[in-house]
Parts: C-alpha cells; structure tokens; sequence
C-alpha cells in the first residue's frame, strides 16, 4: 500500500511539474498576447520564478542543464527580448554549475584536469558565439535556436549512455596532459581507474560547443556528456559531473560579453537564478523519487513545443 | 568519514575557492536585488516602466533608457538596477580566483602545462571581463 502511494505519488509529482510548467508557459503566451500594459510589472518577475522554480525541478532528473530548458521556454512565451532572455540563461546554467561544482569535485565526479583543458577551448569560443549571436538579427537567433533546441530533442531521444566505456588505450594528449582520474562509485563500493581517448576530436568539439553556450545563452551539458562519455570515454558520472564543472568557465566567460553589453536585466537574472537553484534543490532530493525516464520524456516534448515555437516565432509565423 | 585521499590537492583547492565564491555571490545578489525591488535603493528605470523597454534589443534598450555599457555600471552601484550586477559580476568572475589559487599547486609541482593552461583560462576570463571587445546588432 505504502509502495503503491509512493508510485502514485511520485509519478502525481512529475505529472503536476509539467502541467504547471506548461501552464505558466501558456499563460504567459496569453497575456504577452492580451498586452502587457495591462499587466502589473511585478508580474512578470514573479511567473518567471515560479517557472523556474518548476524548471528546476524537472532539469535534475531528466539529466539537462537549466539552461537549455530557460532559454526557448522564457524566450518564447514571456515578452522579454531574446538578447536578455540569453543573457539570464547564461547567468542560470552559470549559478546552477557554481553552485553543484564543489561537492563534484571534492567527490571526484569532476576532475580538474579532465576538464581545464577542454573549458578553455570551450570558454575562448564561447565568447565568440556570445559576439556573434548579440550581432545577428534577432529572428535569425530564434530561428537558429529552434533548430538548435529540435537537434537536441533528437539527440536526447537517440543518444545512448554507457557507464563505463571501454577505453582500449589513453591517446598521446591525452597522457601529455594526465587526464585520467580515480572515480569511487558508491554503488559498487569500488574506486574505477579511468582515461580519455580521442583527445583531440573531443577538443575540437568543444570549440562547437562553446560557441553554440555563448550564441544561445544556454548551459551545454546537453552536448558535454555525450562528448566527453561516448567520443571521450569518461564514466558516465565522471562526464555528468566533469560537465557541470566546465560551465563554471564555459558560461562565465560568455556572460561577460552579455554583461558589458548592457544585455543582462537583474529583474530577469535574478528571480530566474534563485528560482533555479530553489527547484534544482528539490530536483536533486527527488532524483531517487522521480522516475527519471518518465521526466526526460516530459522533458522532451517540452523542448520539442518550445523548439517548434521558437522556430515559428523566428520565421514570423507564430508570434 | 568520506574518503577523499584520490582527490588531488588542487582539486580541493579550487573547489574550496569556488564554493566560497559561489555562495558569497549568491548572497551579494539576493542582498542587491531585495534593495531594488523594494525601493530601498532608486533605480535608473523605474520598475512600472520596465515593461515598457525590457522587450526592445538591447542597443534600443540603451539608447532609450540612457543605461552604461562595459564597466560604467560600477560608478553607479547607488541605484538598484546596477546593484544588482555588483553580485552578477562576484558570480561570473568566481573561477579566477580559484584558477589564481591552484596555480601554485602546479607550480611547486613542476606542472607547467597545466600553469600554462591557468594562464590561458585566466587571460581568456580577462579578456571577456575587460570590456574590449564588442558586438552589436
């Protein structure tokens, strides 16, 4: 009986996420269409943080950063222009990776020296995905971001994970720069020797990576794991954690482009930041409760109607 | 108790630095944002009149509200809008410090790849932090 009102209750949970999450997503569409002269100023930071709030919830267990849910979402369907909606979403995947960052690393779940090298590729080319996307009209960025946001729901719908790649033999770099690691899994109780390979394949995607955070405002985690776990080799967690970690330096060197712009509004930032953070907290105590595949999947569609509105809204065709 | 001897020193280290820049931020901006939106402090543009430029590109949104660009907004932390940039900013420039404080770990180890790769992470940070460079629609 327990159990049985622990899986309704659970499943209840995630079910309630995303009906408020789109239910704050479609009102807000609503009354950005009504007009917002109608609309109290305090409105609009207020649904921003509870959609983040809910944002936060579900990013923990469906695996993607905030990040890349804040920006098509918020840019979609709340009347910010999408030049400060990407300057936020910068700020969020940012305060979402400072603040997981050092229990990873102190747990070994991310690992310095797997992780320097490539954030400072990522994070030079982040700066130049930042420039270019404030210099390029705004529907090109939302077209672009609609088509970036359906590439990923094809890449989390298809992507595989492995736990533990075979990594035959480390390649020369990737031994010059010593990037291997011990990793103690807790479920096996066991502590795992790993290396990388394909070091610099997995470099030169980076500098992709880095550019596309810094053009769209959004966290990468979504393009570091499979890198880092299936090209790279990396244990699954190891690339999860490694990942977070390098947008501590991926996202901050772009958010400095957004700030010195002028392109960064702390009545956005910041109710987006704390809402973040506050769901991401309950995200993570619900991690063993939530049926992940159950939220990805939620996940997915979500990203798919804010991808698809993205998209419209950049071609003039829903705005 | 945890065992961490497989974590490297500089390891610990940095996430020492960035767990303490990461929080002390995160307070600066609640602190900030509470003082803006509760009047304690003026802001450039009022509150009721956000609504009316937050939807604009941002070189619109300047030229009409009169706002700084590049690091001007620090001359005017008195006012609530760029008060809240003050911890923004503590956010975004958290991982020099750390980079600055492992990189005598490395040093002292004879590690100058990884020196030179701090350098490099640090100089990239700086160059995005300086205001240099810029872009525009």
């Amino acid at each position: 009986m327990t159990n049985l009102f622990r899986s309704i209750s659970k499943f209840d949970f995630a079910v309630l996420s995303f009906v408020a999450l789109t239910c704050f997503a479609l009102t807000a569409g609503a009354v950005e269409s009504v007009g917002q002269d109608t609309v109290a100023w305090w409105v609009w930071p207020l649904a921003l943080f509870v959609t983040c709030f809910f944002l936060g919830i579900v990013a923990v267990p469906s695996g993607v950063g905030g990040g890349v849910l804040f920006v098509p979402i918020v840019g979609g369907f709340f009347p910010f222009h999408l030049d400060f909606v990407r300057g936020a979403g910068l700020l969020v995947a940012l305060a979402s990776a400072l603040a997981a960052g050092p229990s990873l690393l102190r747990g070994g779940l991310a690992n310095l020296r797997l992780a320097l090298p490539l954030a400072v590729l990522a994070s030079a080319s982040s700066i130049v995905g930042a420039m270019v996307g404030l210099a390029i009209p705004a529907n090109i960025v939302q077209i672009s971001l609609g088509l970036t946001i359906l590439g990923i729901v094809i890449l989390m719908s298809l992507a595989k994970k492995s736990e533990f790649p075979e990594v035959p033999a480390p390649d020369r770099l990737s031994t010059i720069l010593s990037m291997n690691g011990i990793f103690h899994d807790a479920a096996r109780n066991q502590k795992i020797n790993w290396h990388v390979h394909r070091t610099p394949l997995g470099l030169t995607l980076f500098l992709g990576i880095g550019f596309l955070a810094g053009m769209f405002g959004m966290g990468a985690g979504w393009a570091n794991v499979p890198v880092l776990n299936l090209l790279m080799g990396a244990p699954l967690k190891v690339s999860a954690g490694t990942s977070s970690f390098i947008l501590t330096l991926v996202d901050s060197s772009a958010a400095w482009i957004y700030l010195n712009k002028g392109a960064v509004l702390a009545i956005i930032a910041v109710p987006s930041i704390i809402g973040m953070m506050l769901g991401a907290t309950i995200g993570a105590r619900l991690l063993h409760v939530l049926k992940a595949s159950v939220v990805r999947k939620m996940v997915i569609t979500l990203l798919l109607f804010a991808g698809v509105r993205a998209l419209l809204k950049g071609l003039g065709i829903w705005l | 108790m945890k065992d961490n001897s497989h974590i490297s020193v500089e390891q610990q280290r940095y996430a020492t630095m960035l767990n303490w820049g990461g929080r002390s931020g995160l307070a600066i901006l609640i602190v900030s944002f509470l003082a803006y939106v509760m009047g304690w402090l003026p802001a450039h543009v009022a509150l009721d009149q956000l609504p009316n430029v937050w939807t604009l590109p941002v070189d619109e949104y300047l030229k009409q509200t009169g706002s700084p660009t590049g690091w001007a907004w620090l001359s005017r932390l008195g006012e609530g809008d760029f008060a809240g940039l003050f911890g923004i900013a503590w956010l975004s420039g958290a991982t020099l410090l750390c980079l600055l404080s492992v990189m005598p770990i490395y040093a002292k180890r004879r590690d100058f790849v990884f020196v030179i790769i701090c350098i490099i992470a640090l100089l990239v940070q700086v160059l995005a932090a300086s205001g240099m460079l810029h872009s525009g629609h």
